[in-house]
Order: structure tokens, then C-alpha cells, then sequence
């Protein structure tokens, strides 16, 4: 692994950010801004942009992890059909919030590598889709568009070149599932956000039935940097088979949450500790979720870790979408399994039944357990649900809730068993924000609803 | 159709010139449900039965359909919501940072649940899934705008900014 010491190690994707005014266009062309899509445009087949994209080993920064040159390489050439670039702005996995940095304070460099990309897939439309909730996010890429489009570098006349690109912004209205890329290219066609079965994949078959690429923010962000760095410089940063800038999101029970720039491979505690100010309140390290919530947890001792595709697959969790969730020694992983789980069976989109059932019988499960009224075999019965739950549906988001359940109570298991054994009606003390459920606290609503969320299935 | 039910609604002009904007924008109307949506929920204040009707129309879409379409998702102001509405964030980054006390103060202050409306019309609170705002948590969203990093102190001067 190539070692890129911290103080070598410079900022690209936030190094303007805190800066007044970052998010204009007259700022981002004083620092060089579209001076590299503008050298790809003008002295580059679509080909050799592609081939560029290829050797850096860029891999997506949304999840998943694929590859993205070869991505592109899969959108057909001989077609008469429009090819569409779309742009995933989603950023909804829990504990991810570094799509919405760029967008808000450095909207440009995604405008620039989104035109990159566009040029090297002969695409002349590109939506952007952006989650409902962030507004300010839409406006201050809407007004870097608008500039763009006055500055001759978005329309008819791309810089000069005579590529045409067109651009929109497109807000979704509060669903996870549309993070899923077939799921928004479903809501973006406005219909529900239901995702749909590849093959076939959305290259060859996506938006409005058209070749399309669905690339994330982040990633298209870094794309910009590639041509205007250069892959060598791109490949020397971190593990040179997924390398590059990586902005990792940490929050939870550290002293210092944010986004954090730095160089993929970074090791896991360093980053907590250097970065992030360490765990708060002086806690101890129990345990971490390293890449958004659907990403298998680490306890504590097996925190040592690179961050990077392939250090975290060797410890069977993954990179994911880049959200570092920290949890200290006083987290009750009873309760922060069933607030997962509430999210998964929550977003649901509910076309599959080992999603849509499974989910739900997760979280109750889990919440008997935390309310006092678990069976002793509900830890394996919940282990069993997970694994079956895997594989088997139209996306992963029955493998998202499933791959945190799996490892929270196989590595937790004595929290459960022992909330198990203690029975009803105990006195607990819950660590999230003092007891859960007080007797006599509830108003008859929210006591039926816990009487139903008991009952089992 | 004679037996159709008549549109109570219309946007405004502007609103049209926007929609004219948008339909250049996407090879079908259908595409364009989700930001057209959004314009009746800006113009009328929240999407009840007549925008329904309204947009169903202007796109040529069963108002069945837009219906389905607009109940799959939850970011959308209904008839009924407040003129503030109290999104709090309640998924893990945020819960593990104390957003269950800013939900509990919410409901003693407001008197009621999430999911209910102030008698006064004025608020309507709301316990919302990741707003992915989750290094400045607790988080509550007021319409478009995020309150980020609140304590007790700080959300009793939100709630009473707000009702003035």
C-alpha cells in the first residue's frame, strides 16, 4: 500500500469550501476552474476520456464501489437513441452528508466533471437529482447552472467547443430507495421510486429506456480533479486499485463530526482520533460503522483498519458511501440496532416480499428485545431472517438492513441475550437520551402502538 | 368528458411559464410530476385533492396515478400540515447525539405527538428518517431550512421566533 503521509496529503475536493464566496463561478475560475474539462473537450477523443477515467481506477464513491470508467465503457456506441448522464445527489444513506459540502459550497467542480463525463459518453442531456430535504443544495446548484449556462459553459456551445450539454436540476420528495440508481431513474420518469431488475443495466437500458450512466457526486467531483492533476497524481493517493481523494462523513460520539478530506486508505482510528478530536466526553471506543448504516459495524478492536475498498472487504464490511458512524462504550447496541432497522423497514419500498416482510419483523424483533420482552431464541431467529433475507430481492436494501443486523448481534450477542434474560418490566437505563419507555409515560396512542410493535408477528 | 369533475385550481402565471420551462426539459409530461408537484405545494401551500386534480390535469396523468405517485413519498406538504413544519431527524447519528430530547421537548412545548397539528394551525411536528445533516446533529428541519446542532436552549428560541 503506498503510505501518503497526512502533512503531504492536499486537499482538492474541499480545499476551497470554508472560503467566502466558493461557490461562484468567478471564484472557481480564479482557481483554474474549467480549465481541465476544457483541455479534455478540446484535446481529447471521447475515447481517450474514457481511457483516462479507466487508468486512475477512479471506483464510485456512492456505495457500491464500480469502477467508473468501465461503467461508462458499457454505454453502447451505435445507438440513435439519446444517452443520459444522471447525476445520483440522493446522498440518503444514514451517517452521509459530504455530497451535500460540495454541492452547497463548491458546486462547480460537479458541473465540470459532470461535463467531462457527458463528453465522454456523447451525452447532451444531464439531470441532476438531488434528495427533497436539501434545499439549500438545490439553490446553490441551481444558481452555479444558471451561471454556467450565461457563461457559454453549459448549452449549445460548451466553452467554445461545440458539444452540447444541457443540465437540470431535479428534486426528490423524501425516499431512500431513490438513492438506489434504478430507483431514482424510476422516480426521476415521475412514478414511484421503485427499483427494477437488472439486467437489464441502466448503460444499455436506464432512463426513459435510453443508455444511461448514474454516477455520484463525489465521484464525478474527483473525475474533475483527474484532468486537471493528472491520473499519476490521482494513483499515487492511497491504494493505487481504488485510490484518490476520499471525503469520509464521521458522526456520532466523537468530539469533532464533519467531512473530512483525506487520502483514501487512512487508518480508521487515526481518522477518529486525529481528525474528528476523538471520542467524546473523554468514552471509550466501542464500536464504529464505517461506511453509512448498511455497512457491517467494527468493534472496537478490530478498528485498525485501512479506509479503502479492499482493507474493509478483508474485514468483511465495506467503504460503502464513506459514513463513519462512532459509537463510545455507553451505546446500548440493542436500541442502535432497532433504530436501523426502523429506518430499513421505513424505507421499504415494499415491491419484494424478503424486503418488505423482513424488515419489519427485524425491527420487531429487535424492539421486543429492547422493551423487555425478547424469547430467547429471537437472536438466531433474527440471524436466520438476515441470511435469508440476502440476494433476494430486486436491490440491496434487504442486504442493507440485513448486513448490520447480522453483525450487530453476532458481535453484540450478550446485549440481547442478557436484555433477553432480564425479562419484563426492568429498570433500564437507556443511553439514547434517558429511558426509552418510562411506565406511565405514554399516552394511550403510542401505548398501542408499542402493545402492536410487542406483539410479535 | 362531460362527467369529469371540474378543476377547482389554477396555477398562476408564472407558475405555467415555469411548467412550459419544465416540459422542454424531459421527452415526456409524465417526467415532469415530481417538480411540477413541487410548484403546487409552493403556490397552494400544501397538496390537497383540487392540486391533485390540478397537476393530474396539466400533465395528462389520472388523478389516481398522481395520487399513488405523490403518497410514495413523504417530503411533500399535505392538506392539513402547519405553516411550520417540525421535521426531526431520528435516525441512528442523530439519536446517538440526543434527538430523542429534542423530539420530547417538542411534544411538552407543543403539546402533542408527531404526526399531529397544533390547534392553531401553526405547527406540525413530524419525527423524519435520516436528513443527512448527521455532523450537526440533533437536526430539525422547518420547511426548506435546517436547525442544526440544537440543545434545549436553542429550540425554545427557534419555537419562539417562529411564533412571533
Amino acid at each position: 500500500m503506498t503510505e501518503i503521509k497526512p502533512e503531504k496529503f492536499e486537499k482538492v475536493l474541499t480545499k476551497y469550501v470554508d472560503q467566502e464566496g466558493s461557490a461562484s463561478l468567478d471564484f472557481y475560475r480564479g482557481h483554474g476552474g474549467y480549465e481541465a474539462a476544457e483541455r479534455a473537450l478540446k484535446k481529447l477523443k471521447p475515447d481517450e476520456v474514457i481511457e483516462t477515467v479507466k487508468n486512475s481506477n477512479l471506483r464510485g464513491r456512492g456505495g457500491a464501489g464500480f469502477p467508473c470508467g468501465r461503467k461508462w465503457s458499457f454505454v453502447p456506441k451505435d445507438t440513435d437513441k439519446p444517452k443520459y448522464l444522471v447525476v445520483n445527489a440522493d446522498e440518503s444513506e444514514p451517517g452521509t452528508f459530504k455530497d451535500r459540502v460540495i454541492m452547497e459550497r463548491d458546486p462547480h467542480q460537479l458541473i465540470e466533471g459532470s461535463l467531462i463525463s457527458a463528453y465522454a459518453l456523447g451525452s447532451h442531456i444531464c439531470y441532476i437529482y438531488i434528495r427533497g430535504e436539501y434545499y439549500d443544495a438545490f439553490l446553490s446548484m441551481q444558481k452555479a447552472i444558471d451561471e454556467a449556462y450565461e457563461a457559454g459553459i453549459l448549452g449549445k456551445n460548451v466553452l467554445g467547443t461545440g458539444f452540447r450539454l444541457d443540465m437540470t436540476m431535479h428534486r426528490g420528495a423524501g425516499a431512500y430507495i431513490c438513492g438506489e440508481e434504478t430507483g431514482l431513474l424510476s422516480s426521476l420518469e415521475g412514478k414511484r421510486g421503485l427499483p427494477k431488475i437488472k439486467p437489464p443495466f441502466p448503460a444499455v437500458e436506464g432512463l426513459f429506456r435510453c443508455p444511461t450512466v448514474v454516477n455520484n457526486v463525489e465521484t464525478l467531483a474527483c473525475v474533475t480533479h483527474i484532468f486537471d492533476r493528472g491520473v499519476d497524481w490521482f494513483k499515487s493517493i492511497g491504494p493505487p486499485e481504488g485510490p484518490g481523494p476520499k471525503l469520509l462523513c464521521v458522526s456520532g460520539h466523537v468530539e469533532r463530526p464533519g467531512t473530512y478530506e483525506v487520502p483514501m486508505g487512512i487508518n480508521l482510528l487515526d481518522l477518529v482520533n486525529d481528525h474528528a478530536g476523538g471520542i467524546w466526553k473523554g468514552n471509550k471506543l466501542k464500536a464504529i460503522i464505517p461506511g453509512g448504516s448498511s455497512a457491517k459495524i467494527l468493534a472496537a478492536e478490530e478498528c485498525d483498519v485501512g479506509m479503502d475498498y479492499e482493507s474493509l472487504a478483508a474485514k468483511d464490511t465495506m467503504l460503502g458511501s464513506g459514513g463513519v458512524i462512532v459509537m463510545d462504550n455507553k451505546t446500548d447496541m440493542v436500541e442502535a440496532l432497532y433504530n436501523i432497522l426502523r429506518f430499513y423497514a421505513h424505507e421499504s419500498c415494499g415491491q419484494c416480499t424478503p424486503c418488505r416482510e423482513g424488515t419489519g419483523w427485524l425491527q420487531k424483533i429487535c424492539g421486543r428485545i429492547l422493551h423487555g420482552d425478547g424469547r430467547p431464541e429471537d437472536p438466531d431467529m433474527m440471524l436466520d431472517l438476515s441470511k435469508k433475507m440476502c440476494g433476494r430481492t430486486i436491490c440491496v436494501l434487504a442486504d442493507a438492513a440485513a448486513f448490520p443486523c447480522e453483525s450487530i448481534v453476532s458481535k453484540f450477542r450478550a446485549e440481547f441475550d442478557e436484555k433477553i434474560a432480564a425479562g419484563d418490566g426492568h429498570e433500564r437505563t437507556v443511553h439514547l437520551g434517558g429511558p426509552l419507555v418510562q411506565p406511565g409515560a405514554l399516552s394511550a396512542h403510542n401505548q398501542e402502538r408499542l402493545d402492536e410493535l410487542q406483539g410479535g408477528y | 368528458m362531460s362527467d369529469a369533475p371540474a378543476v377547482k385550481k389554477k396555477f398562476s402565471n408564472k407558475g405555467l411559464e415555469f411548467i412550459d420551462w419544465l416540459l422542454g426539459r424531459y421527452p415526456d409530461k409524465q417526467a415532469a410530476l415530481l417538480p411540477v408537484l413541487r410548484l403546487a405545494e409552493e403556490e397552494f401551500g400544501n397538496i390537497d385533492n383540487d392540486s391533485v386534480m390540478l397537476v393530474a390535469e396539466t400533465l395528462e396523468l389520472s388523478p389516481g396515478y398522481v395520487w399513488g405517485v405523490l403518497t410514495f413519498y413523504t417530503h411533500y406538504r399535505r392538506e392539513g400540515d402547519g405553516k411550520y413544519l417540525l421535521q426531526v431527524c431520528s435516525t441512528l447519528p442523530c439519536a446517538l447525539r440526543g434527538c430523542r430530547d429534542i423530539q420530547h421537548r417538542l411534544e411538552e412545548k407543543l403539546g402533542i405527538e408527531a404526526g399531529e397539528t397544533t390547534e392553531d394551525g401553526l405547527f406540525t411536528l413530524k419525527k423524519v428518517e435520516c436528513l443527512g445533516s448527521c455532523d450537526t446533529a440533533p437536526v430539525v428541519q422547518v420547511n426548506e431550512k435546517y436547525h442544526e446542532n440544537l440543545d434545549i436552549e436553542e429550540l425554545d428560541k427557534l419555537l419562539e421566533t417562529l411564533r412571533d
